[in-house]
């Protein structure tokens, strides 16, 4: 490819929260008429240098040219300005606005967005319904639509077939290929390699806040992507995997320590059923948006459901809140950290909040006591306070680890743990692993859902796959490699499909 | 989040409502979009039917002194319902309201109606300046609204009591007309035409222009409309003009319908204002609302004590329903949203 | 409030003047610069008018403080929790005025008084914590409704005269072994107390843990309605007994008797560092900032300036420290 004139450049961006680093020295180069996948693992900093590029962030360091010209954006109206215009991972759409008023809050002229909104198949819009009242995939186009509005050279696309049907996400892929044939640059951005490998031309792979590298053709370059994304240590840390899971058969007459039986929760959650026994840990695995969030919260009590029975050890639960959970002895340590913790405070209060729950321990606390159970917890989980006592200055990975540790210190029978190593480094994500095969040895049951599918194959005994709100495989480790598992996540599909 | 299970194409949704349109359609939308604009006129209707219900022989003197009570406040919930709509809150409605008061009482005392009228430009510019005040103070200091608001209320009282130290002055009678006398017939008192141009000036080319949505966008969604290119600080800086320039209106209100300045009427003003807009149906966590039923919960709200007295009930449980009317509107929207939530 | 943590950099401030250096030290420690800021407002007076500072207004500052004092405590419990009581200045006032008319009862009037705490502290609770309704609103309709009452209830017991009983007169004005006012002695132990449930207790710990994340403390399987409910109560309570206090500063029982208590207390909350939004801040931050608003009460009184200046100060330096401390802390 002969070097035209960038319509971005981005240099070593660099952007720290207090003390999370989300990048370190993130490079992107767009040529026009592109179509140019960013990728990376989740908390690579995808999202981050999105946000810095369209203005919503400041950087810290690092310099962004348009056209060969730097600039800095202060605000997303700035960056829109310049040409530059991003389709969020969440809407951002006024609810209480119609989205014809939407549409003037942004300036862009309505006739425009109806014509886009009809090249993507949308035709009888009412721009008179408020924002609040319409389907989540619909609002997606709109956004996409007021975006292309205003004409970008630069669209960047963070995430937006990610809770999409099929349908919607083929119109989508028509309107970024009829995008770069008009001679614009459209960066997008997706966890579904296969979408990736077929829309897009290049792709630059983000890991731990860095660009690792940049594959000159995007199609038939995934392997060389996931090696990029997951880095060397990831394979080394497969390869040193000590624990052998799978060769242990577990004793199956025993009594579930939690039993789903038909569990529905209306629209995501259709007939789920499993057994989970003392001592496993069972893998979940799914793609985005198939119930496993809402199976999760069910099993938790922080949802109610709609039918079915949640059993723990052989009695059934009746989960008004996730207080009935706890004291059946199921703890769960969810994917946001943010949702758990509680940022201002220490350490030790954050892991000793639990037992409070109980108005009986509404009274003095006995210091020593809670010191002790604060202590053992943090040594076991080797949890890094050197930054301080406040929870604010601990590392991610380390906050997780807090999560976790509160549950030790409490006690409990059985772990859920939603995607526990979202975001974080991968000497932690091994600890992290290595405890929750060290609790399963020690005959807690750990039910596990993790958005990286290998993770699954490092951890767990056995894995179920949910697809549409339904299990659609269950199988033993050995079986649960990479490629079965994402075969049976896109639903029954044979082979791994090349969206085109 | 939507489910792909049923494979439906989810712009469907968006056809099929569209298809039960018409005039019924819209009709119900309307009603979602200003729930308000029906309810709070039914209540006010049902009001005025008890309140002639209960007192046959209410008469167009009746009607104006209802239509005189409720001016103020109807300003005073206006004013606080610009910055509620914007998410935020001001608690200094009522003082501003009384500087407006004693500003005008102070120094129309021997002016001529055109003097006045002057004058009232004046008292409103003064208003709408307080108003910018506060919204620096609340933007730049990053102290929480309420707080800033608060104690901003008490500097304005003490600007009030500056200006006049006891309750005194007045205005030429042609003045004091505008909002107390009658000018097409005696069942229209002049207070509600008041009431309605000037709201009506102020806020609907609001309402209409792009700052108006940017209003309604910082109040419903921050990042959304951070996102949608709209300027956070400078729409909260304006919503608190509006604020200050109604209450400046609510002020020669007061003084119209008082005839005098007192520096501590206004302080009253605050809390009920911010009841009426309770009572009226805008939601304080932002973004919703209009002006439209705040101004008539004012009416209801004067109209209760009115009622009582005709009952012979002891006045004093005016405030008492009032008090009850807000606790009991905001538990059971509270119960309704929980009943929701749990479904 | 961080009562270990030494300062790690203490050494890397070589300049005893360098401005960053001091503004860091306050950071950490703003219950330091808060006594440091009571302490200046003191020395200022005395400069000022020398002589004034004597053991007579000290103990004349802590008799007017108490009640302030009182109310925040409760103030601060439910700010910490992210909310805001305003109708701590009606209970004060519904609780004074109810037992005054019952003074004819001796001391179980006081029970009368603390009951229409409790009751209206209920309704707070039943509408935040169960109903969800904003503190503001809810807490704003309940004192207006209280205040409607106490006016109903003055006109039916126009026969019952209001009357403040001596040892209330005594509570409110009274001072002991030679100078130390009584109130003091009621307020001093429901300081200890609201220190020590706020840092050595369950209960303290969830009225952080709620303010800092309620979403949290509900995953950690607490039931938040709970600990809220609770809170408002208290606070009401805790407004019912300085309204008693209040009245017996004041000798008689009017209808607005407590209303300027309702800035103030919200002030002394701010002043003292906790935050509106919750989970962070003290009860001992509070005391200090009721201590400087009741100094900064005297200071305008001995200059002697009119009313309107001095409301105008008083919102202005409230005003003032607010922004300090908001930027301080960023």
């Amino acid at each position: 490819m002969s070097e035209p004139v960038l319509l971005l450049e981005a240099t070593d961006v660099a952007k720290r929260f207090d003390s999370v680093i989300a990048l370190k020295a993130a490079s992107l180069r767009v040529c026009p008429g592109e179509v140019h996948g960013l990728m990376g693992s989740n908390g690579a900093g995808k999202s981050t240098l999105v946000k810095i590029i369209t203005g919503v962030l400041r950087a810290d360091g690092g310099r962004i040219l348009v056209k060969g010209v730097a600039r800095t954006f202060g605000s997303p109206a700035e960056a829109r300005a310049a040409g530059i215009v991003s389709v969020y991972q969440d809407p951002a759409l006024v609810p209480d606005l119609t989205v014809g008023q939407n549409m003037r809050l942004a300036r862009v002229s309505l006739k425009d967005v109806r014509r886009r909104l009809e090249e993507l198949g949308v035709t009888s819009l009412d721009f008179s319904s408020l924002v609040r009242d319409l389907p989540y995939p619909t609002l997606r186009l709109i956004d996409l639509a007021r975006a292309l509005a205003s004409e970008p050279a630069v669209l960047l696309l963070d995430e937006i077939t990610a809770s999409l049907p099929a349908d919607l996400s083929e119109q989508i892929y028509l309107m970024v290929r009829r995008w770069r044939e008009r001679g614009n640059a459209v960066i997008f951005i997706s966890h579904r390699m296969a979408e990736v490998s077929a829309l897009c031309d290049r792709a630059t792979v983000l890991r731990d806040g860095v660009t690792v590298g940049v594959t000159e053709r995007a199609h038939g370059s995934e392997e060389r992507i996931v090696a990029l994304m997951l880095g060397a240590e990831t394979a080394r840390a497969v390869a040193s995997a000590t624990s052998a899971p799978a060769t242990k058969a577990k004793p199956r007459d025993q009594e579930p320590a939690l039993e789903v039986r038909g569990l529905r929760h209306s629209p995501l959650l259709n007939d789920v059923s499993f057994k989970l026994y003392p001592g496993e840990v069972l893998g979940v695995a799914a793609l985005e948006g198939q119930g496993q969030e809402e199976l999760f919260d069910c099993i938790a009590g922080s949802r109610r459901t709609d039918e079915g029975a949640i059993l723990a050890r052989g009695q059934e639960l009746r989960l008004r809140h996730p207080a009935d959970a706890i004291r059946a002895g199921v703890v769960l340590v969810p994917a946001n950290r943010l949702l758990a913790l509680l940022q201002q405070r220490s350490v030790r209060e954050n892991i000793a909040l639990p037992a409070f729950g109980a108005i009986r321990n509404w009274g003095p606390i006995g210091m020593r006591a809670e010191r002790a159970r604060v202590e053992s917890a943090t040594a076991r989980l080797q949890i890094d306070t050197r930054a301080g006592s406040e929870l604010s200055r601990l590392s991610g990975g380390n906050q997780q680890k807090v999560v976790i540790a509160r549950w030790l210190a409490s006690g409990f029978n059985t772990l859920l743990c939603f995607d526990p190593t979202r975001g974080i480094d991968i000497g932690t994500k091994r600890q992290i692993y290595a405890l929750v095969r060290k609790l399963a040895a020690a005959g807690s049951a750990v039910l596990l859902f993790t958005s990286e599918l290998p993770e699954i194959a490092l951890a767990c005994d056995r894995a179920i796959v949910l697809f549409g709100g339904r299990v659609v495989a269950e199988m033993p480790v050995a079986e649960a490699d990479e490629a079965t598992l994402l075969r049976a996540a896109h639903g029954l599909a044979p082979q791994l499909q090349a969206v085109s | 989040m939507t489910a792909p299970a049923g494979g439906e194409p989810s712009a469907m949704g968006v056809s099929a409502m569209d298809s039960s349109g018409g005039f019924a359609g819209r009709f119900r939308r309307w009603l979602r979009l200003h729930p308000s604009l029906f309810a709070m006129p039914a209540l006010l209707i049902v009001s005025l039917a008890i309140t002639v219900a209960i007192h046959p022989t209410f008469s167009d003197f009746d009607l104006q002194s209802l239509a005189m009570g409720a001016l103020p406040l109807a300003f005073a919930a206006a004013a606080q319902t610009a910055v509620v709509i914007s998410g935020g809150i001001d608690l200094s409605i009522g003082s501003m309201m009384a500087v407006a008061n004693v500003l005008a009482a102070s120094t129309m005392e021997n002016a001529n109606i055109g003097e006045s009228l002057a004058l009232a430009v004046v008292v409103l510019l003064a208003g709408a300046a307080m108003g910018a005040l506060n919204g620096l103070i609340v933007v730049f200091s990053r102290v929480p609204d309420v707080v800033a608001t608060l104690a901003l209320g008490f500097i304005w009282g003490g600007v009030a009591l500056l200006i006049m130290e006891k309750p005194g002055g007045g205005a030429p009678p042609e003045f004091l007309n505008l909002g107390a006398g009658t000018l097409f017939t005696t069942w229209l008192p002049n207070a509600v035409i008041l009431l309605v141009v000037a709201v009506s000036v102020i806020w609907i080319p609001v309402r209409q222009s792009r700052l108006g949505l940017q209003l309604y966008a910082i109040g419903s969604d921050r990042v959304a409309a951070f996102r949608s290119g709209v300027d956070i600080e400078r729409t909260r800086f304006s919503a608190y003009i509006f604020s200050g320039l109604l209450s400046a209106v609510g002020g020669l209100g007061l003084t119209m319908t008082t005839g005098i300045g007192a520096p501590l009427a206004g302080v009253y003003y605050t809390l009920s204002g911010l009841a009426a807009v309770v009572v009226g149906g805008v939601s304080l966590a932002g973004g919703r609302g209009g002006m439209v039923g705040p101004v008539m919960a004012a009416f209801v709200l004067t109209l209760i004590p009115t009622d009582l007295i005709f009952l012979n009930i002891d006045p004093n449980f005016g405030q008492v329903i009032q008090g009850t009317l807000i606790v009991a509107i905001v538990m059971i929207g509270g119960f309704v949203e929980m009943a929701r939530s749990r479904r | 409030m961080t009562d270990q943590g030494k300062p790690a950099v203490s050494h890397s401030v070589p300049s005893a003047l360098s401005v960053a250096g001091v503004i860091s030290l306050l950071r950490k420690r703003t219950l330091v610069a808060l006594v440091l800021l009571l302490l200046a407002f003191v020395a200022g007076i005395e400069v000022g008018r020398p002589g004034t500072v004597n053991a007579l207004w000290i103990s004349n500052m802590a008799l007017f403080a108490a009640p302030l004092g009182i109310v925040a405590a409760g103030q601060t419990l439910v700010m910490l929790t992210g909310g805001i009581d305003l109708s701590v200045a009606s209970v004060a006032t519904a609780s004074a005025y109810l037992m005054a008319t019952h003074s004819g009862l001796g001391l179980p009037s006081v029970l009368f008084g603390l009951a229409v705490g409790v009751a209206i502290g209920l309704i707070n609770g039943v509408g935040i914590a169960l109903l969800r309704v904003q503190p503001l609103v809810m807490t704003l309709g309940t004192g207006l409704m209280t205040e409607g009452m106490l006016v109903v209830y003055s006109q039916k017991m126009l026969a019952n005269a209001p009357h403040v009983p001596q040892f209330i007169e005594d509570l409110g004005a009274g001072k002991i072994l030679g100078g130390v006012p009584i109130d003091l002695l009621l307020w001093a132990p429901i300081a200890v107390l609201v220190v020590f449930v706020l840092r050595r207790t369950g209960y303290g710990r969830l009225l952080y843990a709620v303010g800092d994340n309620s979403e949290a403390c509900k995953l950690a399987g607490i039931r938040v309605w709970r600990v809220l409910l609770v809170n408002y109560v208290v606070c009401s309570l805790l407004a019912a007994t300085a309204g008693l206090v209040v009245v017996g500063g004041a000798g008689n029982a009017d209808l607005s008797l407590a209303d300027v208590y309702l800035l103030p207390s919200i002030a002394a909350v701010i002043i003292g560092g906790t935050s509106i939004f919750g989970g962070r801040g003290g009860y001992s931050g509070t005391i200090i900032g009721a201590l400087i608003l009741t100094v900064l009460n005297s200071i305008l009184t001995l200059l002697d300036a009119p009313e309107p200046i001095r409301q105008i100060l008083y919102g202005g330096i409230i005003l003032l420290l607010a922004t300090a401390y908001t930027r301080l802390t960023g």
